[in-house]
């Protein structure tokens, strides 16, 4: 259970996160929404323990986060940066499991299987920069699963794929969800992929010092289908108060 | 594609550059301009120095050059390397040592040769000291300039996925750093070849190319061979400078500047 309790957050000076609380249960994919600079990105960074929190505590499973949590995956925003352009796209993937003692090979393997699943299978012994944006961050998606983490952050990790491929990477990750029962916090700007993936939704105040404008768990009657779903009108009337919530802090 | 073009042009304006000079030289010596033993042909002196690879004396002497100019580059490796990492990443040390850092840089090497030639003799421990003493700064300060480079989101993600300080640095900073790196050892070698040769000049015996050049500078008409001998320094320091450049694209195809054709992705 990840646990965050009235945490502020701040660079310097500037407040960026103000009284965030958030109880967050094992298996549940729980999506952010904000808009641009509200501090997503932030809230991420200080789960993952890479920022440590100025004010209030993160626990995970009751113990406060105070280094960087074990068997956590991060999609990073800025997926080229976060690849190494030295390694090959397999080497990329595989760097993860190094941390948990796997054998050359089991790596390879491993490797191999999880950029199948994100339609890469083709591409293991090229290098990041000779990869289309859209593809690099299906490589960056595929390091933060191969190693089966317990906690998954994702800083909009469909970004820059086609409707197609987010299409399809948006089921994978309900299935790694469901089969794995991982913890995910899913970052995005698409109010409509927020229903369609999670279980909850969040959405946080304008900056600076951004709050949590609303906490809407997401009830959709039977399995999602890309097209059923999104046209059933739970899903419509859901889209609808998330999207004002939103909105009304353009006001 | 245009890097290819782009190079062959350069070659070509290169090999123009060259062939202008050299008909330059031949016409004011044959021309009787300046005195032929001041300045001979271009073609005697290029024909001298080819004269000289069949000349096991000489080869000997460009031999004993090149172990000191290998000696002394490897010696600032070794010393230079290690200690940019340590100041790049531990700003603690890295303000104790700027001081002496910046104190010692601006020194000319070649004004310390009668100094350390006074303390370690006039011998090739003089000349290697000498070499490594000057090649030390261009490889200290791209070490720690490439480190200061390195991506802070490539290391974030090591430490997201779990590595320590010591992964970190082995796995992102030095890989990441190696292209500075190799580009200070670039520059030092030319740095190192100069050095090599300036010692031995002023050193004046032993053996090399430096005492070549100065043995030939002190006969009579011996201005052809020190133009022969200056023309195979110039001639190393190419080759040195060739093969490095050929190296580092090999090694790191990943560089901005390397990524060829193929390379079409968004980064950045
Ligand atoms: N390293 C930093 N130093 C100083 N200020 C920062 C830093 N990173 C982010 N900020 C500031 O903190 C605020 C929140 O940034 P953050 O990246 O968390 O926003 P975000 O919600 O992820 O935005 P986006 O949707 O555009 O990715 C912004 O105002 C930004 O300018
Ligand atoms: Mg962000």
């Amino acid at each position: 259970m990840l646990d965050l309790s009235a945490v502020g957050q701040y660079y310097g000076d500037h407040q960026v996160l103000h009284d965030i609380t958030l109880t967050v249960p094992d298996g549940q994919l729980l999506c952010v929404v904000g808009p641009s600079g509200c501090g997503k990105s932030t809230l991420l960074r200080t789960i993952a323990g890479l920022l440590p929190a100025r004010e209030g505590t993160v626990t995970i499973d009751d113990t406060p986060v105070t280094g960087v949590p074990d068997r956590l995956a991060v999609v990073f925003q800025d997926y080229g940066r976060s690849l190494l352009p030295w390694l090959t796209v397999r080497d990329n993937v595989a760097l993860p499991l190094r941390r948990r003692g796997l054998g050359r090979a089991e790596r390879r393997t491993e490797a191999d299987r999880i950029l199948d699943r994100v339609g890469l299978s083709g591409t293991a012994r090229r290098h990041p920069w000779q990869l289309s944006g859209g593809m690099q961050q299906r490589v960056a998606i595929a390091r933060a699963l191969v190693c089966r983490p317990t906690l998954l952050l994702m800083d909009e990790p469909f970004g820059s794929l086609d409707a197609q491929t987010r299409e399809d990477l948006e089921d994978l990750l309900l299935e790694v969800h469901r089969t794995d029962g991982t913890t995910i916090v899913f970052v995005t700007h698409d109010i409509d992929e927020s229903v369609y993936v999670g279980d909850r939704v969040v959405v946080l105040t304008p900056g600076p010092a951004s709050k949590i404008a609303l906490d809407l768990p997401v009830r959709l009657p039977g399995e999602r289908d890309q097209i059923a779903t999104r046209g059933l009108p739970e899903f419509v009337a859901l889209r609808a108060q998330v999207g004002r919530a939103v909105r009304g802090q353009f006001r | 594609m245009r890097d290819v073009r782009a190079a062959r042009r350069e070659f070509g304006l290169g090999a123009l550059g060259v062939l202008l000079a050299f008909g330059v030289c031949e016409a004011v010596s044959r021309a009787g301009i300046v005195r032929r033993s001041y300045l001979p042909p271009a073609s005697e002196v290029l024909a001298r120095a080819a004269e000289l690879a069949g000349d096991a004396a000489f080869l000997d002497g460009i031999g004993a050059t090149l172990r000191a100019w290998a000696l002394g580059l490897g010696l600032a490796c070794v010393i230079a390397v290690p200690l940019g990492l340590l100041l790049g990443s531990v700003p603690l040390v890295d303000s104790a040592v700027r001081a002496i850092v910046e104190f010692l840089r601006p020194l000319p090497s070649v004004a310390l040769i009668p100094l350390v030639s006074l303390l370690l003799g006039s011998g090739s421990g003089t000349e290697v000291a000498l070499i490594a003493y000057a090649c030390v700064w261009p490889i200290l300060f791209n070490t720690v300039y490439g480190l200061g480079e390195t991506d802070p989101l490539a290391k974030e993600t090591l430490r997201a996925f779990g590595f320590g300080r010591l992964a970190v640095l082995l796995r992102v900073e030095l890989p990441g750093t190696a292209p500075f790196i190799a580009a200070g050892i670039r520059i030092s070698a030319a740095v190192a070849l100069i050095l090599a040769v300036a010692t031995e000049l002023l050193a004046g015996f032993g053996e090399g190319l430096g005492i070549f050049i100065a043995q030939a500078g002190l006969a009579t008409d011996g201005t052809r061979d020190v133009l022969a001998g200056v023309v195979w320094a110039g001639a190393l320091g190419l080759v040195v400078n060739g093969v490095l450049v050929w190296g580092e694209r090999r090694l790191f195809p990943w560089t901005p500047e390397h990524r060829g054709a193929d390379g079409g992705g968004a980064r950045r």
